[in-house]
């Protein structure tokens, strides 16, 4: 029996499917489409998690920038902090509601770089090997930190600590872990999990989880 | 390596249930017959979509059990009482049923025999289920490369495929080796192991560091942590230690 190709069946029902987790009204705006709202917090990794001397620690803001920085943990933890309260988004389905995450804003670490006008995108590159890739509209305007403490507590080492991207507009996947820096460039470069099948961009409610999204 | 999950969109596809195994108490294979299946890696994924009669939608992530077989694909799902996915997928499908998927998805945690070895396979719980699919590939390929799978259960019971994987272990010059952990509750006159993985079973049973072995590991987030962390510590190069995490964080 040859069954036809789901795109030319519509209105698809699952027998006896009746689901448990509808959403209350007043989150239904919050949680993007083919996610779930999770209590926990998964952690998700593709290798292990580095170990991380505070004392070797650096993050570098370099490529097309006018001063290419790089600051120790002790300098970036003296730059004014900022702390993002919201929702974040796994492409792996969980949604996880009301999180804090305190740090620094990327446009504090951007605005010392100075950019070069001809930049337009960025890969952030971590501790351990894992790159990502965005463009810096994503990473500039208030919508980017580097953090080091979520509610209240430093971050642990396997969601990211010492110091992790948080970009929470996009899948989680584009807030690199143990992230060590930021290269401008003048083009887009994929990163690890966008080479890997993943979506180049990562918007949740566009449902942007794979290449062909 | 990635070259299949690049090629082919992602499309949803209408899979037909051929047939529904129940492996353990909580453990149950679905064998699906997916047209338009462009193929898979071992350890790849796939992702489940149920749509109930008012539209609502759900849409879940299962490893990829079943080594690469044409449009035949099987998921081993664990049912999870307080689920919205798992229940209905171990407990409700039928053989005849329809199933929206689309896949494979991941590239990463991925073997096939030109990746080569040695291999080190740790498995907890149903972490096992991508491990599954490396080590039938390996064995339907007649691949020669040497394995070692260590694999965390409760209990005899709830490990999964246990006769098949002492079987390819059975076989002469397979060069395929299982060890067990029991750690709740071992079967009589059990020998073997039966506490949580620890860096001495991990050095017993694993490869030594200067064998350069690929290491996957697969399973709950602190078993991970703590396998990975371990191998790492005992001279493995990270970039050899691949890991997925999963667990009952909502199925």
């Amino acid at each position: 029996m040859r069954l036809p190709e789901a795109a030319l069946v519509s209105g698809f029902i699952s027998r006896g499917f009746r689901g448990r987790r509808r959403l209350p009204e007043d989150l239904a705006g919050r949680v993007p489409p083919g996610q779930y709202v999770e209590p926990g917090f998964p952690v998700l990794s593709a290798g292990p998690t580095p170990r991380i001397d505070l004392a070797e620690w650096r993050f570098r803001v370099a490529g097309l920038v006018a001063r290419p920085q790089a600051w120790t943990w002790e300098e970036i933890r003296a730059l004014p902090p900022s702390t993002f309260t919201g929702d974040i988004h796994c492409v792996t389905k969980w949604t996880k509601l009301d999180t804090t995450f305190t740090g620094v804003s990327v446009d504090t670490l951007l605005d010392a770089a100075e950019p070069l006008p001809e930049a337009s995108h960025a890969v952030a590159s971590s501790y351990g090997g894992y790159t990502t890739n965005l463009p810096l509209d994503d990473l500039s305007g208030g919508k980017a930190w580097v953090v080091w403490e979520f509610d209240g507590a430093p971050l642990a080492p396997e969601h990211g600590g010492p110091a992790r991207l948080l970009v929470p507009h996009l899948y989680f996947w584009k807030s690199a872990k143990w992230v060590m820096g930021l290269r401008l460039l003048d083009h887009d470069a994929p990163g690890f999990w966008e080479s890997l099948g993943y979506h180049n961009h990562g918007d949740p409610w566009l449902e942007e989880r794979y290449w062909s999204d | 390596m990635a070259g299949r999950t690049v090629l082919e969109r992602l499309t949803w596809r209408l899979a037909r249930v051929v047939a529904t195994r129940a492996e353990t108490p909580r453990f149950v294979s679905l064998d699906l017959e997916v047209p338009g299946w462009p193929g898979h890696l071992p350890g790849q994924h796939l992702d489940v979509r149920l749509t109930a009669e008012d539209g609502y939608q759900a849409q879940r992530s299962y490893s990829i059990a079943s080594a690469p077989a044409g449009e035949r694909v099987a998921i081993t799902v664990e049912r999870l009482d307080d689920g919205e996915v798992s229940p209905y997928l171990a407990g409700d499908l039928r053989a005849g049923d329809l199933l929206e998927l689309r896949g494979p998805i991941g590239g990463y945690f991925v073997w096939e025999p030109s990746l080569g070895g040695p291999l080190l396979l740790v498995a907890g719980g149903s972490g096992v289920v991508p491990l599954l699919a490396m080590a039938r590939h390996r064995a339907a390929t007649g691949s020669q490369v040497p394995t070692r799978l260590l694999y965390s259960s409760r209990s005899a019971a709830d490990a999964l495929a246990r006769d098949e994987l002492d079987r390819l272990a059975r076989t002469d010059g397979s060069g395929f080796a299982v060890t067990h952990t029991f750690t709740r509750e071992q079967p009589p006159g059990w020998t073997g192991y039966r506490r949580r993985i620890d860096p001495a079973m991990l050095e017993e049973v694993g490869w030594p560091p200067a064998a350069r072995p690929l290491a996957y590991v697969c399973g709950p987030t602190r078993m991970v942590e703590a396998v990975a962390t371990t191998l790492v510590e005992l001279g493995h190069d990270p970039v050899r230690v691949r890991t997925e995490r999963f667990g009952p964080t909502g199925g």
